[in-house]
């Protein structure tokens, strides 16, 4: 039987890869981006979980939501993503330095 | 073991292996199909919460678009891998340290005797014909039509901002230009020409 202390130690796992990701991946720009995406949605697993055994539809709408945020930020990331690439001729993070004092 | 257990178990196997996968993978457009493969398994486990309208939203918006936009811009840009790569191991072991800490610290509080979250919640098994879509419906348009609201001025302000922020340059654009509209003379946009229709025939 799958309890719910299962769906949170599998979301908390997947959590940790995306991380992890985000440091082994830290010059490219857009794993870095699907890195974000990894973690994501394993929160949003653990909003379902709770919302399926607390029985209440709330976890599920914030999910609604959490998964409009995210496109959004996706849509501008790529933009930027792709101004700095225009601007830089490279997305490597280090490229990107031009604020550093 | 219950059929559903063991759906859970491949599901969860999957998820946690093309996560891994993806996250050391070093071409990028492997990674992107592995992120996909990912979705696809957590959009299983969403299926067996009995969250099936999320779990085909996530396969439609982030599969069928997001995704496509990654492997579009991936394509779109070209990547430099040698630099990739070199960098790769140097950040190798502060990433397994930091991921070590988070999963212990999260080892510690989802630790099962503390908070006795099995034995306080149970699902609540619904009918065969129990519509999660009406029951979301039900609750997004009118206890959080305010949010929902918010969530489409949302999704409008990141077109503006993405059309905005990609968009080249003013010659391409078709907006119109005022004073040019009101300086124009009619010798602009009248041009007579000899028309030489009958050329043809005479010629013969």
């Amino acid at each position: 039987m799958i309890v719910l202390s299962d769906y949170l130690i599998l979301s908390a796992i997947v959590f940790c890869i995306g991380l992890a990701g985000i440091f082994i991946n830290r010059t490219n720009i857009i794993m870095l981006l699907m890195c974000v995406e990894l973690i994501l949605a394993a929160v949003n697993t653990n909003f379902i979980a709770f919302s399926y055994f607390g029985s209440d539809i709330a976890g599920q709408i914030f999910v609604f939501f959490i998964l409009t945020v995210a496109a959004a930020e996706v849509a501008i990331g790529l933009a930027i993503l792709t101004l700095v690439y225009r601007n830089r001729g490279s997305i490597d993070v280090d490229v990107t330095n031009s604020l550093k004092g | 073991m219950e059929f559903t257990s063991m759906l859970f178990y491949v599901f969860a196997f999957c998820f946690i292996g093309s996560a891994v996968l993806m996250v050391t993978s070093r071409n990028t457009i492997k990674a992107a199909m592995f992120l996909i493969l990912s979705f696809f398994s957590v959009a299983s486990l969403w299926l067996l919460l009995e969250a099936e309208f999320l779990a085909i939203t996530l396969i439609l918006v982030y599969v069928g678009a997001v995704m496509v936009l990654f492997l579009f811009v991936i394509k779109m840009l070209d990547i430099d891998k040698s630099t990739v790569r070199a960098k790769f191991t140097k950040y190798l072991p502060l990433g397994i340290v930091v991921s070590v800490v988070v999963i212990s610290q999260m080892a510690l509080v989802l630790n099962v005797g503390q908070f006795d979250l099995d034995n306080s919640m149970g699902p609540v098994r619904q009918a065969a014909d129990f519509s999660n879509i009406s029951q979301l419906a039900n609750d997004l348009y009118t206890l959080y039509v305010y949010p929902f609201e918010l969530a489409a001025v949302l999704l409008l302000t990141a077109i503006i901002a993405a059309i905005t922020l990609v968009h080249r340059n003013e010659s391409r654009s078709k907006r119109q230009n005022i004073a040019e509209q009101v300086n124009v003379q009619a010798g602009d946009r009248v041009r007579l020409v000899s028309a030489s229709s009958n050329k043809s025939k005479e010629s013969k």
